[in-house]
């Protein structure tokens, strides 16, 4: 704008002026896209009720609210194929036009880092807006003799086990932990979420289990209060250079790498940590994420991010985002952008760790 | 506890509260009505509203619409033999024969009523089982709902009808197909042959219409008259109400094991009907009329499935496990209010907890009510020429099938499951026993599996199990006792003992080749992956080639021998056309949708239905037309859903809705 007042200023060519402003006129439009009177499709690629859908859901009003002229902001659910079907309509059919995001999670970015057989969409093309964080803590049962997390070492030898939904789900994570850490886990698998991994965890029939955060303070609390559960660690989350600090929600339990450290002494390195880093950046830090379609205009990406950045500072919704999303900080923009990146430039020699471990280990077929 | 009970009963003399609830109530009996859009879809066109409300009022409302769903559903299941949600399947089993017979209103009238017992008995039970529930809930572990599998699957006894084998093998079948996809124990896709639709397996809404809905739709078109024999209501709903007080004592026993199944997390709401129509049949005296229209076939799921919502709450609100897919969605709307499932809702949060179950028990009050004074009208409909009703109803299953995943595949499977329901039908084999282990196949894989690993064969004699399975005896027993003897059902049914028995040992056949590949697909996988669908195939192999050595060499009169065709050729009154005509008019309707997407072939479909089958005017199929296809837009407007594209949508654009 500056630049358009000192050239009014500028007596020598009315006609140039005339065209700066007209073309500044232009440039206004283009950086503010107007979106009243249309209806915006927020593809959550389950169906409805879980994790994403009522994340989906929580978010859908707050963009209605900050995006330039109120577009109502509908959820289309687009259920099957565990998350790749949705993905793939919004890869093939979604125009760049900002009328149409899609909101992903660790179970669309998985089969995509694994080079499922089903994904027909390439993510790294996709415009990021937003990266939702969630947290997990992993846990033991108290009858293994532990005390705390300090007792961890304890663990070496003794056999535990694990309920699991499946060794390419977001259990991937935990298992490639587990495997990291030398534990002797077996993975029980068919668990219907991790719902059902915790009710065999209080019945007794797993004794290792984890919980993400909001599940953990509400329904695993309580066990460590009656002396029946032992936290060891949480996932932790990623501060502002990329390194896997304490998780804010649970400051006084070790994050990962620190648990590693107790369990073997030095930092973690080597392909297999490479693998785990990558898998747990794309499941935890960057768990749920909101996408524009490749080719999306720069100031629509940008209207997205700075609806999203406005939300993020709105009163209400600080009030409800610690009951719905927990108390983990929405990455908007440019750090969006940095750890998306992180989340899908897997290494190939750590996807290969990976793929060649889920083989021999899981029986997983690529 | 006395103080939570006190403020939850504060909350309700607040009109706001009542005045929410009543809302949810309401938008829970037009989608009710609608088949295919169960609680799951009524939930989440009404989430979008629960923001900024407060919890109470929230709650009130998704509590009302979650109640009454079960109760409202009934109208398709008994009037048109379209199972309205997946809670509803057994109630078609008895409630659509009483309307052919026109008993439309009579049905309803017991089936409301009795929804209205099981609401009331399970707010009842679960105002005080809610606080001890945890403990019990925990003693159910992999071993005990194994069992409780086992348990549902030996009510294929008493389903079977003539054939024991028959019934054994559909249930098998059931086993098989509902183990399509994704092995719990490896992930191996079993049987998908690459394709991303059958890697998730069958949708459980898409078996059930196929099932039940296509084969009713074709045999109506076929008949040409109208649902109700004699184009009249026989009997009011006061004639239900009535026979639901006689039957008062089976309305209550099997509300208690709605709200107790109910509350199991993992069983799963969809076999509560199942297993409360297992028991009526098992306990009653004179079974013969158990498919024909026995009143009592209606009261005791619909009791049943009233009473387990309540129950699905339990795990819900205790351990934030969804018992079903419509308390997944209950329990997204509480987090989106801000509450969080757990441990609190017995202790902190117990006046919430008390205010919901006494929501649920208010919301049945006026949704049997309202469902009752409707009924009259609704019913009305059985009298009217079918020509006019079948596109509609067609329209109605294809819009409730590609709810599952909204593309043309759900209307290919609805199409194949159909074909083979009709099969199915015309040769005697029970559906249900079919649908029964459809259901239970993931449970019972699932659960011997992870039992096995928790406890390895030793689960067997925990104390759990051990109960479960004398009541499995006792319910096997029960079953097996001799049916009494009914001359004329023995003179009806020697009528189709049809001489020519080709059709049904290729039919039989068709079943062997399936169990076959089954085996072939067996030998593909692991042995954690391939040993439920392999152990399955191989003993229904067997099974099926008895049955098909026992067609083939017995005498007509053997139980095993049925044709349905055969009879209707006895009958006077001849179908209007043969089996495979209107089969052949839905064939053309998919087609239409794989090349012009569904909108454009469904508009072709209905003019020309009207027009050829109907006999209706130009001006009255236009009109006819035209309200169905407005109203069918509004629908997948207001649900934000995109019809299934064809060919065309793949090569030009096309504006909503037609692309």
């Amino acid at each position: 704008m500056s630049w358009g007042r000192s050239t009014r200023y500028s007596l020598k060519a009315v006609c140039a002026a005339a065209t700066i402003v007209f073309g500044f006129a232009g440039t206004a439009m283009a950086q503010e896209p107007d979106f009243s009177g249309e209806r915006v499709e927020l593809i959550i690629p389950f169906g409805e009720g879980g994790g994403t859908d009522t994340w989906g859901r929580f978010w859908a009003p707050y963009f209605s609210v900050f995006l330039p002229g109120n577009p109502t902001v509908v959820v289309k659910n687009i259920p099957g194929g565990g998350s790749t079907s949705g993905a793939n309509q919004f890869e093939a059919r979604a125009k760049p036009d900002g009328l149409t995001v899609i909101g992903t999670s660790g179970s669309t970015q998985f089969p995509y880092l694994l080079r499922d057989k089903r994904v027909q969409y390439e993510m790294r093309d996709w415009r990021v807006v937003l990266a939702s964080p969630t947290g997990g803590v992993v846990y033991v049962n108290s009858d293994l003799g532990l005390k705390s997390a300090a007792d961890i070492k304890a663990l070496e030898g003794i056999h535990l086990r694990y309920g699991s939904q499946g060794a390419t789900s977001l259990d991937l994570v935990p298992l490639l932990a587990f495997e990291l850490l030398d534990l002797d886990v077996d993975a029980v698998f068919g668990m219907k979420g991790r719902g059902a991994g915790r009710l065999a965890f209080e019945r007794g029939e797993v004794n290792i289990d984890y919980q993400t955060s909001s599940a953990f303070i509400n329904n695993v609390t309580p066990l460590v209060d009656i002396g029946s559960a032992v936290p060891l660690f949480s996932w932790g989350a990623m501060d502002d250079d990329g390194n896997i600090v304490r998780d804010p929600s649970f400051p006084d339990l070790p994050s990962f790498p620190e648990a590693y450290e107790m369990m073997k002494g030095e930092k973690p390195s080597g392909p297999a940590w490479e693998a785990y880093k990558a898998f747990f950046i794309a499941g935890f830090p960057a768990q749920k994420m909101v996408f524009l379609p490749r080719d999306t205009p720069e100031n629509i990406v940008e209207a997205y991010r700075t609806a999203a950045q406005t939300a993020t500072e709105d009163k209400s919704f600080l009030a409800d985002r610690e009951a719905t999303l927990g108390k983990y900080k929405q990455i908007v923009g440019e750090p969006a952008e940095r750890i998306f990146r992180q989340a899908v430039d897997v290494p190939d020699d750590a996807r290969e760790w990976v793929q060649k471990w889920l083989t021999e280990k899981y029986s997983v077929q690529f | 506890m006395l103080d939570a009970m006190m403020t939850a009963l504060s909350h309700f003399t607040q009109p706001q509260h009542l005045m929410y609830l009543m809302l949810g109530v309401g938008m829970g009996m037009i989608v009710g009505i609608l088949p295919g859009l169960g609680g799951i879809v009524g939930l989440s066109l009404l989430l979008p509203f629960i923001y900024g409300m407060d919890q109470i009022s929230a709650l009130a409302m998704l509590i009302g619409l979650v109640a009454v769903i079960p109760t409202s559903d009934t109208f398709t299941s008994v009037l048109m033999g379209i199972p309205g949600s997946s809670a509803s399947q057994a109630t078609v089993l008895d409630g659509f024969p009483l309307a052919k017979k026109g008993h439309g209103a009579r049905a309803l009238g017991a089936a409301f009523s009795a929804s209205l017992v099981g609401g009331l008995v399970g707010a009842v039970i679960l105002t005080g089982f809610v606080v001890i529930a945890r403990p019990l809930i925990l003693a159910f572990g992999s071993a005990e709902l194994f069992m409780l599998a086992v348990l549902g699957l030996s009510m294929v006894g008493v389903l079977a009808g003539k054939s024991l084998p028959k019934g054994v093998i559909a249930a098998g079948l059931g086993l098989l197909l509902g183990a399509l996809g994704g092995a719990p124990a490896t992930g191996e896709l079993r049987m998908s042959f690459d394709s991303v639709y059958l890697m998730d397996g069958l949708p459980l809404v898409i078996v059930g219409l196929g099932m039940f809905a296509f084969p009713e739709i074709i045999d109506l078109c076929r008949q040409n008259r109208s649902i109700s024999d004699n184009g009249t209501l026989g009997s009011g709903w006061r004639d239900g109400v009535r026979d639901m007080i006689r039957h008062k004592w089976l309305c209550l026993r099997c509300a208690g094991l709605g709200s107790i199944v109910g509350a199991l997390p993992g069983l799963g709401g969809s076999v509560v009907d199942w297993i409360a129509y297992g028991h009526v049949v098992q306990t009653a005296k004179d079974k013969s009329q158990f498919g024909k229209g026995d009143i009592r076939g209606v009261l005791a799921p619909e009791s049943a499935n009233n009473a387990k919502e309540g129950g699905g709450l339990v795990p819900t609100l205790l351990f934030g496990i969804p018992g079903s897919g419509s308390m997944a969605v209950f329990l997204g709307g509480m987090v989106l209010i801000g509450l969080e499932a757990g441990p609190a809702m017995v202790g902190r949060d117990l006046d919430i907890t008390y205010t919901i179950i006494w929501s649920l028990a208010i919301a049945n009050v006026a949704g049997a009510g309202g469902a009752l004074l409707l009924s009259p009208f609704v019913s009305r409909l059985t009298t009217i020429k079918y020509g006019y009703l079948a596109p509609f109803m067609i329209t109605i299953i294809c819009f409730a099938a590609f709810q599952a995943t909204r593309s043309l595949s759900d209307m290919i499977a609805l199409l194949a499951l159909g074909v083979f329901g009709v099969l199915m039908k015309r040769f005697g084999w029970p559906r249900p026993a079919f649908l029964i282990g459809f259901v239970l196949a993931s449970n019972t894989e699932t659960y011997l599996y992870q039992a096995l690993q928790f406890y390895d064969w030793g689960f067997l004699v925990r104390p759990g199990v051990m109960i479960i399975l004398a009541l499995t005896v006792i319910s096997i027993l029960m079953g097996m006792r001799k049916h009494p003897v009914n001359p004329v059902e023995e003179e009806e049914s020697s009528h189709s003992h049809t001489p020519n028995r080709t059709p049904q040992i290729l039919f039989a056949g068709l079943i062997l080749a399936i169990f076959s590949l089954g085996i072939w697909d067996a030998t593909q996988h692991s042995f954690l992956g391939s040993v439920f669908t392999g152990s399955v195939s191989v003993v229904m192999f067997v099974v099926t080639a008895i049955l098909i050595w026992q067609l083939v060499t017995s005498p007509p009169s053997h139980g095993a021998n049925f044709d349905h065709e055969f009879e209707l050729a006895q009958h006077e009154e001849k179908p209007t056309a043969g089996l495979w005509h209107y089969v052949l008019w839905v064939g053309g309707l998919v087609a239409g949708t794989a090349l012009f997407g569904f909108l454009i072939a469904i508009t072709g479909f209905f003019v020309a239905f009207l027009r050829l089958k109907a006999g209706a005017s130009w001006v009255r199929s236009i009109l006819l037309t035209t309200l169905a296809i407005g109203g069918l837009c509004f629908l997948a407007w207001s649900l934000v859903l995109d019809f299934p594209g064809g060919l065309l949508q793949d090569l030009i654009e096309l504006p909503w809705p037609l692309g």
